[in-house]
């Protein structure tokens, strides 16, 4: 039994951390807030080069042939930057249900370009992700229908979408029957789409045995990937909090001397570092402990994205009055950490779910 | 990361199976403690270290099994016994902090003479630490013992003293070296609880139980060989059992059992014909707690790892004990919250109290207040936390003259 990360994974987290770290600063990250669509082609080129598409791809087809937990780690260094990157859907979410829907074929037309960076998949889900809003569509040949708040779309060149039923169909983002609005959300370097369709050519996945447990697995690996993006964010936010309030002097005091300061930054690691835990241990349960995996992966979303409000919360008033103001920048993690809660399923949605896998409704 | 067990350990849980199939019916009840240990825990104790399953790695020589540490081998015994609601074994500040202590510091002879009967539940042990005026400030232990004639005269008063009034021996913290400064004027001594001028006297707790106790000693004579590592090392020797004590409290299997336990209970108590797991204010809490033990076991296992391969933990395990009391009240307030009125009548002593799962449980939460009290209390874990783990700035100490 060995519960850590491994070398390699430490190795890959150190090189994607120095990556953002360098790509984006500040004011590089309000620049990109102000881009309508939240994609940037420079920063998607650098990551296709780390790899980072090419994670949940298998190595037959030119993959890095990863896991869960890969993905993982590396959505808390994306959360830790705030990086507007369509990560979860078309880097996470995207080779998964290639990988548990399609067939032999399909996979050899559609992975080597999800590896490669060269399309960009949004996945939405019809009634299944738990979102509010619009969401249901239906086959009949062509795709009709319309899901509001779909994640990771502004750059999207296609669509995967999954039915109520589970069904899994590929739809050109351009083509024709699809039409799509842009609303920039709460967070600003990540817009949201809504998009109908109206009957729109549709490829058909139809290789899962279980379609709709397959669209299950595709959207509990999306679910952890959110919780770790927050629990990143979170740690940025208590990082800052700390080094501000060891610099920060009030009365005379640095104000991290203050237990009034210091006790809820003590809450703060104490609710946040077994977060991290958690994350490994959900993002584990994907790639290697089925049984757990459906019940991990609404927990995890719903108990991170809960201590990551408060981490926010309580960083946030640590900051004093710049931390409500725009200079400091600390509100882009802060609606990240909003954004990521209600996406693919609020907490009290995801322990509904929890309830009934346990048989408790 | 690899959650599966490699071959040996799948072998020791599977002989744990075994055990527990073959003797498990003669395990007393799992929980309670806080009293001295009946005949039949004596024995399932002395059962247990005939397998190794407690004093696992302590050598043979003072009464163990003398295996080499595993901390995955000890995960895997709690693991087992936990699942089959088995009795682990004794769990007492002799066994969990005393005898590593010894272990760690004690001469050949200390560790012969008490090692082997306080695993096997023979000799029960005290902590003299606390004093009426130095309760978080411990350095600060104002109980003074003076040689002479070949013996420590110990004079002074301790107080939250846990199992002292059926406690033999106590280990105690007090000042030897008046002269010299706070932490380097202190001294570790062993001493019978049966010694002529000590007197405990049972302190009643909120609990209506008398948990703790203070112990008053007026010229109590302790032979001066009973000092444990030297002269002036008591602050040094107390903290190798602190350290000790702290990595006892937030136990991540007492969780595990605690939600199965919650589970059991909101699926069994109905208000009016309604199951409580069926009510959504009920539920919703359970789930909530749910979440918070699967994040706390997970962050008990990569502790475990980091351990297993020697690496410091830093704020990862100064935030053990204060998360885990915390959790473990959260806990426990759901179960009396289930219990509801029903739960409310209580009588904290006798056979009841031992056995009624609405006593118990009111223990329990009365109890685990105290936990977040006791062994640096949860406001001193924050300033650890802030300080050490943080690296936050201290409360600056007060000038001579300021008001």
């Amino acid at each position: 039994m060995d519960f850590a990360l491994s070398l390699e994974q430490r190795q890959f987290d150190d090189s994607l951390r120095d990556f953002l770290k360098d790509r984006l600063p500040m004011d590089r990250l309000r620049l990109l807030a102000e881009t309508v669509n939240g994609f940037d082609e420079d920063l998607w080129q650098g990551v296709v080069e780390l790899g980072l598409p090419s994670l949940l791809v298998p190595e037959r087809f030119g993959g890095a042939g990863l896991g869960v937990l890969d993905a993982a780690v590396a959505a808390e260094a994306l959360g830790f930057a705030a990086a507007p990157l369509p990560f979860t859907g078309s880097m996470a979410m995207a080779p998964l249900a290639f990988v548990h829907c399609a067939t032999p074929a399909q996979q050899d037309e559609w992975l080597p370009q999800i590896a490669a960076g060269a399309v960009r998949f949004a996945v939405a889900f019809a009634g299944l992700a738990g979102q509010t809003g619009a969401s249901t569509v239906s086959l009949d040949g062509g795709l009709t229908g319309r899901i509001d708040g779909v994640m990771d779309a502004g750059s999207a060149t296609h669509y995967l979408v999954f039915g109520r039923d589970g069904t899994a169909v590929v739809v050109d983002g351009n083509g024709p029957g699809v039409s799509t609005t842009l609303r920039r959300s709460i967070d600003r370097t990540r817009p949201l789409i809504d998009v109908a369709f109206d009957n729109a050519a549709a490829e058909k996945l139809d290789a899962a045995n279980d379609p709709l447990a397959a669209a299950r697995t595709v959207l509990d690996a999306g679910r952890v990937v959110l919780a770790a993006d927050s629990l990143g964010a979170a740690q940025t936010m208590l990082d800052r909090a700390v080094a501000f309030a060891k610099e920060r002097v009030q009365f005379g005091r640095v104000i991290g001397s203050f237990q009034g300061v210091k006790y809820p930054l003590a809450d703060c690691v104490t609710a946040l570092e077994p977060c991290r835990a958690m994350v490994w241990y959900a993002a584990y349960a994907q790639d290697a402990l089925p049984d757990e995996a459906r019940l991990t992966a609404c927990h995890v979303k719903a108990h991170v994205s809960d201590v990551a409000r408060d981490v926010a919360r309580m960083t946030t008033e640590a900051h004093g009055g710049m931390g409500f103001t725009d200079l400091l920048g600390l509100h882009y993690w802060f609606k990240r950490i909003g954004f990521n809660r209600q996406i693919l399923g609020n907490p009290e949605r995801c322990r509904d779910e929890a309830a009934r896998l346990q048989g408790w409704l | 990361m690899d959650l599966t067990l490699s071959e040996p350990y799948q072998a020791l849980q599977a002989e744990i199976r075994t055990f527990v199939a073959q003797y498990g019916h003669l395990s007393p009840k799992v929980g309670g403690g806080r009293k001295r240990p009946d005949q039949k825990t004596l024995d399932w104790q002395k059962r247990l270290l005939a397998h190794g399953y407690v004093g696992r790695t302590i050598p043979q020589a003072y009464g163990g099994a003398g295996k080499q540490p595993d901390i995955m081998e000890a995960a895997v015994i709690a693991g087992e016994f936990a699942r089959a609601n088995v009795y682990a074994g004794l769990t007492n500040q002799g066994i969990s902090m005393l005898v590593p202590t010894l272990l760690e510091v004690g001469t050949d002879e200390q560790k012969r003479e008490y090692v082997g009967p306080t695993i096997r539940g023979d000799i029960i042990w005290c902590q003299g630490y606390s004093e009426p005026g130095n309760g978080s400030d411990l350095a600060n232990a104002q109980t003074k013992a003076e040689l002479r004639d070949g013996n420590w005269i110990v004079n002074g008063q301790k107080i939250w003293t846990s199992s002292a009034h059926y406690a033999d021996m106590m280990f105690l913290l007090c000042r030897t070296e008046p002269q010299a400064s706070k932490h380097e004027g202190l001294s570790y001594l062993l001493l019978s609880m049966k010694s002529p001028g000590l007197d405990a006297r049972p302190l009643k707790t909120m609990t209506g139980r008398s948990e703790f106790n203070e112990v008053f000693f007026t010229d109590v004579a302790v032979p001066e060989t009973q000092i444990v590592l030297g002269r002036g090392k008591g602050w040094y020797v107390a903290n190798v059992t602190l350290k000790h004590e702290r990595l006892m409290i937030g136990d991540a299997s007492k969780m595990t059992a605690r939600l199965e336990q919650l589970i059991k209970l909101l699926s069994t108590i109905d208000i009016d014909g309604v199951k409580l797991i069926h009510m959504p204010e009920y539920r919703d809490r359970l789930l909530r707690l749910q979440g918070e033990v699967i994040a706390w076991k997970a962050h008990n296992l990569r502790l475990l790892t980091e351990t297993a391969r020697g690496e410091e933990s830093g704020v990862k395990r100064m935030i053990v004990k204060y998360g885990g009391t915390m959790l473990g009240f959260r806990l426990s307030s759901l179960a009396v919250d289930a219990l509801g009125s029903a739960g409310l009548p209580y009588e904290s002593l006798g056979e009841d109290a031992e056995t009624d799962d609405a006593t118990t449980w009111n223990i329990d939460y009365m109890y685990d207040v105290g936990l977040m009290i006791g062994g640096g209390s949860n406001n001193i874990q924050k300033n650890i936390i802030g300080e050490r783990g943080l690296d936050l700035p201290r409360e600056p100490k007060f000038l001579a003259g300021m008001r």
